[in-house]
């Protein structure tokens, strides 16, 4: 589908399966994953925790531990470039430089004994060869940028003497410094308040749209995502279940995971209902079940479901891995 | 259906052994000096309770006739100054330096995780006093103050053993505390306190048993540089006094004689280093293993 | 005024730490089998000397007298007098003190410069070629009995080979150097004398690199571990993330917040070397504490163990409580905060 001649997708990973050899086996992590980032755009990859959403974006930026994971089919594509065949050099050239990511943990992601602009600065001059004195006029007004009162006070503080929310902002002001065409959130706002939650969204959201910067939006919450995501990805257990534009998934949520998912919702149960959780737990993905690894735990299961589900492609352009979505499509899709 | 019994069990049997087998081969794969540790272990212990049969002579036979004799195929170690064999004496000797070894972890530990867990269960004055006591002690060179106390109890291989145990006992102390502060918030604990259990029995039904595997895992690694320890007060004149045959004290003797008669101090030595090196290799296989936390490098 | 918050309590410590050695060393002297007038006196001393003696020690006195008078004496820098050199044990351990603080503050040295790089290459190479290596020298400088390694290392440079000497601090044809620091590589050189200067190096080798060995495993294990926990933090991640070159996250954001929990294994690792010192100095005759305790420990002699006990607790302890301060200085989320 890639387009000759047209600008690369800033992320574009095709058909993707990851494992973890272990003494037990291999861990299935990532099965047939296909995600497209388009430039400028923002894209949401929602499922619960342990589903792959970080081993998907940690193998495209090679952040997982060299030699402890093996990538058995599918490719990756940064760009336009393939990161698993990058030198070392090359790597931390486009890293923070082309696509930068920001983690979950504000508490421990800054360096506890270097003061913040120390780290921003080098951060910056690593990729741009300027003066440490421009450095710093960068890192100030980018901090300020973030909304951080008196960036030239906090650049003089260490991590510890800043709150949550202000490390988070560091943190995303240290992902923008080098204005990379890709930005990688890995649940940025899990470890937040909720007042804090969404100031951070929109500082994400206002400074991405601004700057023209991808960003893959990873979150557990699909209402967290879907505030500020134009394109949405369902993963579970290691498999992209369904994806689409954030609307159309919404108000038509095709995979009874989805479903399942929204359901969870407290903002979109009704008042005094009974809130829904998905019974079950997530397959061991050492020896996980044949076909839909969904079966195990879905209403609406029947004897297709012990095949694996091939894709569907529907109007609105959603794509659903289901059975019971395919019966009524006639166009049935294996470009994934 | 009884025909198939005997049967179903020799199967669950060949697959435990199959998955042990697995487990020893995946360990020797992956972390090979553990498994080189663990072997030397195995030997040191055979040696301790097979050494009248390993010794080809008794450690203590004089034999004028044979002074000093180099390594042969006769004495494989060679003699020492009386003729007595020093292959004889360095397996005999394992019994005086690894059971010294052993005793000193056994006491040390028995008396702090005792008094730790009393500490901790009783607190209050009690567990402050016992544990500033402890602080002072901690704050001391452990082993300055086990060779003045061993040279006040008078030199002797026991005396030496209870001075290192002693300098030893606080370690213990706040580790077992340590464990039985966080087990007294565990439901388990709790729910018997209300059920009006006694400290006493709250310390030894609940809290010595779960305490017991980490401090077990401590004294393991211990254990390899308690027997230099031993070895090295012995070597100064503290501990086993000759004729004893202990590690430390052959090469104590064997020092006057390194010049000529290189083999009498070298190979009680090798013994000790080997011994303290697999007690090492499989303190720290054991550790890494239990390390949750051991998993990706970079 | 927050560091004195830490600092305070560590005072009292102190204080407390150093009475404890007082209660410690008194119960021991006190413990000996044996009535002490009678070693002093001699065994054919009459009963008059004996009584005599007994009061000029105080032993005829109750016992916590004898303990405030104890305690008194040791504030004045009074260790009693050795009954082997019948000099004040004061005296004698300021003649044997320097020896030892040459060996050992050369050994630490060499101990740090080996064993730091070291660990920490073997953390970044985990499981590689050179954390194999590094693994193997630091358990066996973990498990190596000193006394018998100095003994090897003499028996294999001194014996064999003939190229080092394997005992004492000079030749024999060097006059000791007129005491100023003490410490033979600066007093030989004050004076001008290269030639012994170089005796002094050479003497020092070979005791040096036993007593470093033993700790150079303690600190390669410890800088190991320590690296390999910061290398798996949030912030080299970050950092990775970010696209920092490996050299720089190793130097500037790994090896530093690994150091500064080391600071505090370095104070330990004293009580190793002190322990340390005692045997390499037995094993290659060299005039200091060591030999000095040892000797002393042969010959039953023990004011001079109790007063080598006392200056050797106290020291530690002293080192220890420096080496806290550093760590404090060290880390800024105490530095700052407190």
């Amino acid at each position: 589908m890639t387009d000759i001649g047209m600008k690369p997708h800033a992320l574009s990973i095709e058909n993707l399966s990851l494992e973890f050899p272990t003494y037990d086996g291999a861990v299935k992590a990532l099965d047939g994953v296909t995600i497209q980032v388009g430039n400028a755009e923002i894209v949401g990859l929602v499922g619960e925790s342990g589903c792959g959403k970080s081993v998907t974006t940690m193998a495209a930026t090679r952040l997982l531990p060299e030699g402890r994971y093996k990538i058995t089919q599918g490719t990756i594509r940064l760009f336009g470039r393939d990161p698993t065949v990058m030198s070392d050099e090359d790597l931390q050239q486009v890293r923070g430089k082309l696509v930068s990511t920001i983690f979950q943990e504000p508490m421990n992601a800054l360096n506890p004994t270097i003061r913040i602009g120390k780290q921003l600065v080098g951060v910056i001059r690593r990729h741009e060869a300027i003066s440490r004195a421009a450095a710093e006029t960068v890192a100030a007004n980018i901090l300020s940028d973030m909304l951080i009162p008196e960036p030239s006070r906090i650049m003089q503080a260490y991590p510890f003497e800043l709150s949550g929310g202000m490390r988070q902002r560091v943190l995303i002001a240290m992902a923008f410094s080098c204005n990379p065409g890709l930005i990688i959130a890995d649940e940025p706002t899990t470890a937040l308040d909720v007042t804090v939650q969404a100031a951070i969204l929109r500082l994400i959201q206002g400074r991405a749209r601004r700057t023209g910067t991808s960003v893959v939006f990873i979150s557990h919450n699909i209402a967290v995502v879907s505030q500020i995501c134009d394109r949405l990805y369902i993963m579970y257990a290691g498999r992209i279940v369904e994806s689409g534009p954030t609307r159309a998934v919404l108000d038509s949520p095709q995979h009874p995971y989805t479903r399942a998912l929204l359901r969870c919702l407290p903002e979109r149960v009704q008042p005094k209902a009974q809130l829904e959780s998905i019974p079950g737990t997530v397959p061991n993905l050492l020896d996980p079940p044949a076909g839909c690894f969904y079966r195990p735990r879905c209403l609406e299961a029947d004897e297709r479901c012990h095949a694996k589900p091939q894709s569907t492609t529907l109007t609105g352009g959603q794509v659903v891995a289901c059975w019971q979505r395919s019966k009524s499509q006639t166009h049935v899709s294996n470009e994934a | 259906m009884t025909m198939t019994v005997p049967g179903e069990r020799s199967l669950t049997a060949l697959a435990m052994l199959r998955s042990r087998l697995h487990f020893l081969w995946y360990l020797t794969r992956r972390s090979p000096l553990t498994v080189v540790g663990f072997l030397i272990i195995l030997l040191v212990i055979i040696m301790v309770i097979g050494a009248p049969l390993i010794a080809p002579y008794d450690p203590n036979k004089v034999m004028l006739s044979s002074r000093l004799l180099p390594p042969s195929s006769i004495h494989w170690f060679g003699t020492d100054e009386v003729g007595r064999d020093l292959f004889s004496r360095v397996v005999y000797g394992s019994r005086a330096s690894c059971g010294a070894a052993f005793m000193i972890v056994f006491i040390s530990m028995s008396v702090g995780v005792f008094l730790g867990c009393l500490s901790g269960v009783v607190g209050g004055m009690f567990d402050s006093a016992m544990m500033r006591t402890m602080d002072v002690v901690l704050a001391l060179p452990a082993l300055v103050l086990a060779m003045a106390l061993a040279a006040a109890l008078g030199p002797s291989l026991f005396n030496s053993m209870l001075a290192v145990a002693i300098v030893r006992i606080p370690a213990y102390v706040r580790l077992s505390r340590g464990q039985t502060l966080s087990l007294r918030e565990r439901i388990f604990v709790k729910a018997s306190r209300t059920f009006g259990a006694s400290n006493l029995y709250i310390l030894r039904w609940h809290l010595l048993p779960n305490a017991l595997s980490p401090l077990i895992v401590q004294a393991t690694l211990d254990l390899g540089g308690i027997v230099l320890i031993a070895a090295a007060l012995s070597f100064i004149g503290l501990g086993a006094q000759p004729p004893t045959a202990e590690w430390g004290a052959l090469v104590s003797s064997g020092r006057s004689f390194i010049l000529d008669q290189w083999w009498y101090g070298t190979f009680p030595g090798l013994a000790i280093l080997v011994t303290a090196m697999g007690c090492n290799l499989l303190g720290d296989g054991i550790r890494d293993m239990l390390d949750p936390r051991l998993g990706p490098s970079e | 005024m927050t560091i004195a918050r830490i600092i305070v309590p560590r005072f009292i410590l102190l204080f407390f730490v150093v009475f404890g050695v007082a209660i410690i060393t008194f119960t021991i002297s006190h413990l000996i089998p044996g009535d002490p007038a009678r070693m002093i006196a001699g065994d054919r001393a009459s009963a008059e000397t004996l009584e005599n003696v007994r009061r000029d020690l105080g032993l005829d006195r109750p016992v916590t007298d004898q303990f405030v008078i104890y305690v008194r004496d040791l504030v004045h820098g009074d260790l009693g007098t050795s009954l082997r050199t019948r000099r004040p044990v004061a005296t004698d351990i300021a003649t044997f003190l320097p020896a030892t603080l040459e060996l050992g503050f050369i050994s630490l040295v060499l101990a740090v410069l080996i064993g730091v790089p070291l660990g920490v290459f073997s953390a970044i190479y985990k499981d590689g070629p050179i954390d194999q290596i590094a693994r193997t020298i630091s358990v066996c400088g973990i498990s190596m009995p000193v006394f018998w390694f100095g003994m090897v290392v003499i028996l294999l440079f001194y014996a064999k080979l003939q190229i080092l000497p394997g005992s004492g601090r000079l030749a024999m044809e060097f006059a000791s150097p007129q005491r100023v620091t003490g410490f033979f590589l600066i007093d030989t050189l004050l004076e001008g004398r290269f030639d012994a200067f170089l005796s002094a190096v050479r003497h020092l080798i070979l005791p040096t690199f036993v007593l470093a060995f033993a700790n150079l495993g303690v600190i390669t294990r410890q800088i190991r571990a320590s690296m390999l926990d910061v290398l798996q933090e949030d912030y080299i991640r970050t950092a990775r993330a970010s696209g920092l070159k490996r050299r720089a996250i190793i130097f500037n954001h790994a090896l530093r917040n690994a150091l500064i929990p080391s600071i505090t294994l370095l104070g330990l690792a004293m009580g190793d070397l002190l322990y340390g010192a005692v045997l390499t100095e037995t094993i290659f005759a060299w005039p200091g504490m060591g030999t000095y305790v040892v000797t002393s420990i042969q010959t039953l002699d023990f004011p001079a163990i109790m007063g080598f006990t006392v200056v050797a607790s106290i020291g530690y302890v002293l080192i220890n409580l420096l080496i806290d301060l550093a760590y404090m200085l060290a880390d800024p989320q105490i530095r700052e905060v407190g």
